[in-house]
């Protein structure tokens, strides 16, 4: 148990639940994997040409999908360069494959093998043709052997899980500073559906709808997160100036920031867009990570460097640590207030762009509920409520225990209620944890 | 008179270690019915934690507690209390929403199936206020009373619990002259009713006049006990810090030069009216009086922490305004607060954020720390001042009260403060932290710096400043150039309220 105490009591020691939750959810995701298109190809080339010291004759067949015309192809060009004897290539289903192989028969030349997409070999066409046709016992059929992988540790699925996950790490980057001064920002979710809103909004009315240019969509999209950031600066005023406590000046702006929203676009969806709209939310132009990804990932190098390395952040630490001390001490406190909750806010407006280029259109319900995910991300990522403490990356890993373990439960079919309760229960864990650990690991009584 | 119950509460070879501290190192204690023994030694000493394993809150490592002969395992806080033991931490734990008798009685209430009777408990908690002399109104909000009140609530809380041995940890901390008269009138009530009394203090005069022994902690360990006779001061600081102090404050000789900070016609609400001061060059200025009378309240006007309603404040002949106390700090004022942990440090952080916060923009370049020279700075001054710690990242809160408060004052000194005005600065300070914190006051008044220090320990006050200013209730009483006719009767007379003309 004490190595359990050790890993917790780090600063990143969430780093390590997010590790075993992966590891957890690899293995119960641990499945035959069937290779596709040209990876599948290259797999069967392999195992004919292992099988085969002489180059034969050879049918192609694959589905008439992307994927299977990709795999034909393919292999097509891969076995004439071994020198093989193409009989025919089939695209299609049963009755494309039936008259491929009487085709291949017909010329009356031995078959030698069958090579073709998993989907076939099993085949009653085969069958027949096994019952009815000599020469099919010649035929070696042949597909690309399967292989066994985690749904859950493929790419595609990696890259889904930070993709769905972005919007909500961004917002939490905000929310961790406003948390470490020992405030709370509640409005973040309905700021995502004034900025998505107004960005298309701007985008439709002043510059042409989906015929808008780049600069057009650039300066609304800009628009939304200055908006947002006054917005922001507006309940951060509250706080400094007149004392209102955290909680109650967000939840203003929450509801007149959803308010806002439903009154621009009249409760209607915004999607007369531009289709280049989407690049920032859709796009992936770094080496196949998605665009919304690699922004989280330089928000969140910019977050921990300001924070660890700039007069700002260190203010910002003694701001929530201490106020009085910190005022005292020189520390520009109100300043530094305004500046946390109005960049709490712009990256609520950046979130909110991300978001409506995703979807492609601009909708006050967007964000909705965001602010509970988003300041579970922050706590499970172990900041202290009561302020002065935390750390951005530990958010970012909160953000991915969060996204890894609903991923987990898509994956693994859990149904979505269950998953809220399951959530919800993880948050509990993480707040009981931080106050163990700041009680040194005993109980409070 | 006195019922002698042999060894009412005795420890024996009491062990605690925690993480790198060896915090108790084998310690013996034996309280009587009916005595009062001082707990003394530094901050650090193992003071704290020896009480708190009196009262249950730690559990040691190793040796035995016993109340009246029997040993005692305690686990759950209250056992030490239904066993008889009542612990007055200084911070008290009173619940500031709930009246006077209902903290009184908290956790035991009289009452029927949850339905608390009231009466008896207002009648019971009366009764209980009328033994101890305590005029408090049993419906009163506890956030409403003063710190004696609350004090007298606390006690009243452990003899309702029938309390047998009581531990007071620096009860007269915060109490003005004439509470803590009362408080020895009341510990030597409870002598005589048979209940053993622990007394922590730091101040030695207390220990005096109210203990009947005194035992001495260092590093953890029980050096000594003095018996009422041997009780002397010098012995016993002899004792706290192991080595002799030739002389408790060492006073030099100084001539001060032009005026430096000046302040005419101060106003701000009841707490400060019409206070006018100077402070020159070289010149350490004491700010005296009892606790309330508006001193820290015309200091924080001087640092911009509060704006005054009237009233002029020059820094060598030049107006200042400060809004703020960023604006004092830039033209080079600063304080020392009197409370370290809620106003002076930020306690979650590292020792090395505090001494850089207000002097950032020197280790900053746009906007971008330098760590390394702000970490060379600070090397420099824990050596310069002899900060006990064990690394630059350790947290403010680990800190002893001594080397909180150099924490505060290296990070005033990097600052090149050209005023400094120290609140308090000995307070909760042990003995041999004190006169290094002393030493620096006049090095620094010595390199012309102007300094003006609020200090309610009339000795500290004597034994230390050029000129004396005595308030009350917001009023300056008088000023007093110190010198062999100034005594301590001169200026609690002051304090009081016979306001006297100009003096020598």
């Amino acid at each position: 148990m004490k190595w359990l105490k050790t890993i917790f009591s780090s600063d990143y020691g969430m780093l390590g639940v997010l590790v075993l939750l992966c590891v957890f959810f690899s293995w119960i995701t641990f499945e035959e994997q069937q290779p596709e298109g040209g990876d599948a190809a290259d797999s069967l080339n392999r195992s004919i040409s292992k099988d085969f010291n002489e180059p034969g004759r050879v049918l192609i067949a694959g589905r008439k999908t992307d994927s299977g015309q990709a795999f034909t192809t393919r292999l097509h060009g891969l076995l004439i360069a071994a020198g093989w004897e193409i009989a025919g290539v089939v695209e299609g289903g049963p009755p494309e494959l039936g008259k491929g192989l009487r085709l291949a028969f017909d010329q009356n030349q031995s078959l030698d093998v069958l090579a073709c997409e998993q989907s076939f070999v099993k085949l009653a066409v085969l069958q027949n043709f096994r019952n009815s046709e000599a020469k099919m016992s010649d035929v070696a059929v042949m597909s690309p052997e399967s292989s066994y992988w985690p749904n859950f540790l493929k790419t595609s699925n990696l890259l889904n899980v930070a993709n769905q996950i972005a919007v909500i790490a961004i917002l939490a980057i905000g929310m961790t500073l406003v948390i470490i001064t020992a405030g709370i920002d509640l409005s973040v979710g309905s700021l995502i559906a004034v900025s998505a809103v107004l960005a298309t909004w701007v985008i439709r009315e002043w510059f042409g709808g989906d015929e808008a240019t780049v600069g057009g969509m650039i300066t609304g999209c800009g628009l939304a997160i200055v908006a947002c950031s006054a917005l922001g600066l507006f309940s951060g005023s509250m706080i400094a100036f007149f004392g209102v406590p955290p909680f109650v000046a967000t939840l203003g702006m929450m509801m007149v920031g959803s308010g806002l929203a439903y009154m621009l676009s009249s409760g209607l969806s915004i999607y007369q867009l531009p289709q280049s709209f989407d690049w920032l939310g859709r796009g992936d132009d770094f080496g196949g990570l998605p665009n919304a990804v690699v922004l989280m990932i330089v928000l969140y190098l910019l977050a921990h460097i300001t924070m660890s390395r700039t007069t700002i952040g260190r203010y910002i630490y003694a701001v929530g640590g201490n106020p009085e001390a910190a005022r005292l001490s020189g520390v520009p406190v109100k300043k530094i207030l305004l500046w946390v909750y109005a960049s709490c806010g712009a990256l609520a407006g950046l979130g909110g762009v991300i978001m409506a280029s995703q979807f492609k259109s601009g909708d006050p319900k967007y964000g909705l509920m965001y602010e509970l995910y988003v300041i579970a991300a922050v706590v499970v990522g172990g900041t202290s409520l009561s302020g002065g403490r935390g750390k951005v990356f530990g958010t970012l890993i909160g953000a991915f225990i969060i996204a890894v373990i609903q991923n987990g439960m898509n994956l693994t079919g859990v149904q979505s209620y269950t998953q809220k309760v399951v959530l919800g229960i993880v948050l509990l864990l993480a707040v009981l944890l931080d106050m163990l650990k700041k009680r040194g690991w005993k109980m409070s009584i | 008179m006195t019922t002698k119950p042999s060894q009412l509460l005795e420890l024996k070879g009491i062990d605690k270690r925690f993480p790198g501290v060896h915090a108790l190192k084998s310690v013996d204690f034996e309280l009587d019915g009916g005595e009062c023994v001082a707990l003394l030694g530094e901050n650090g000493a193992g003071k704290s934690t020896l009480i708190k394993v009196m009262g249950g809150a730690h559990q040691a490592d190793a040796g035995s507690l016993s109340v009246d002969g029997l040993v005692q395992n305690w686990i759950k806080p209250t056992d030490s209390l239904d066993a008889g033991v009542a612990i007055i931490y200084q911070e008290f734990n009173l619940v500031p929403g709930l009246s006077a008798a209902e903290n009184v009685f908290l956790g035991i209430e009289p009452q029927d199936f949850g339905w608390v009777r009231k009466g008896e408990e207002k009648a019971k908690v009366r009764e209980v206020f009328k033994r101890i002399g305590a005029d408090i109104n049993p419906d009163a909000l506890c956030d409403r009373l003063t710190v004696a009140e609350k004090q007298l609530v606390e006690i009243a809380k452990a003899l309702v619990r029938e309390a047998r041995i009581l531990v007071m940890d620096e009860p007269s901390a915060a109490l003005t002259k004439k509470e803590v008269e009362q408080l020895y009138l009341l510990i030597d009530d409870l002598k005589e009713k048979g209940i053993g009394i622990v007394y922590v203090s730091h101040r030695l005069e207390e220990i005096e006049r109210v203990a009947d022994r005194a035992i001495v902690m260092r590093d953890g360990a029980r050096v000594g006990e003095l018996s009422r006779e041997e009780l002397d001061r010098a012995k016993i600081i002899e004792m706290m810090v192991g080595r002799k102090l030739e002389n408790e404050f060492p006073k030099e000789i100084r001539s001060p030069g032009e005026i430096r900070l000046s302040a005419t016609k101060l106003n701000r609400g009841q707490k400060v009216k019409n206070i006018s001061l100077n402070v020159r060059s070289g010149e350490i200025l004491a700010l005296t009086g009892l606790v309330g009378a508006g001193r820290t309240e015309t200091v924080r006007l001087l640092f911009g922490a509060d704006q005054p309603d009237s009233g002029d404040i020059e820094l060598d002949g030049k107006k200042l305004i400060l809004r703020k106390p960023r604006d004092a700090i830039e033209a080079g004022i600063c304080l020392l607060t009197e409370d370290r942990k809620d106003q002076g440090l930020v306690l979650g952080q590292s020792i090395r954020d505090n001494f850089g916060l207000p002097n950032l923009k020197k280790f900053s370049n746009k906007g971008w720390i330098n760590k390394s020279a702000e970490a060379d700075s600070f090397s420099d001054y824990i050596e310069k001042l002899q900060i006990k710690v064990s690394g630059h990242l350790q947290l403010a809160s680990q800190l002893s009260g001594g080397n909180q408060q150099k924490v505060v004052l290296a990070k005033w000194l990097e600052r090149n403060a050209e005023i400094l005005i120290f609140d308090e600065p000995t307070r909760g300070i042990d003995v041999g932290a004190k006169y290094e914190i002393y030493q620096w006051m006049n090095q620094l008044a010595k390199a012309g710096k102007g300094i003006i220090m609020i200090s309610s320990e009339l000795p500290e006050v004597l034994g230390m400043s050029d000129r004396i200013l005595v308030m009350k209730e917001g009023e300056l009483m008088g000023e007093l150039t110190n010198g062999p006719n100034v005594t301590q009767e001169t200026l609690m007379s002051l304090a009081i309220g016979e306001k006297v003309e100009q003096a020598a």
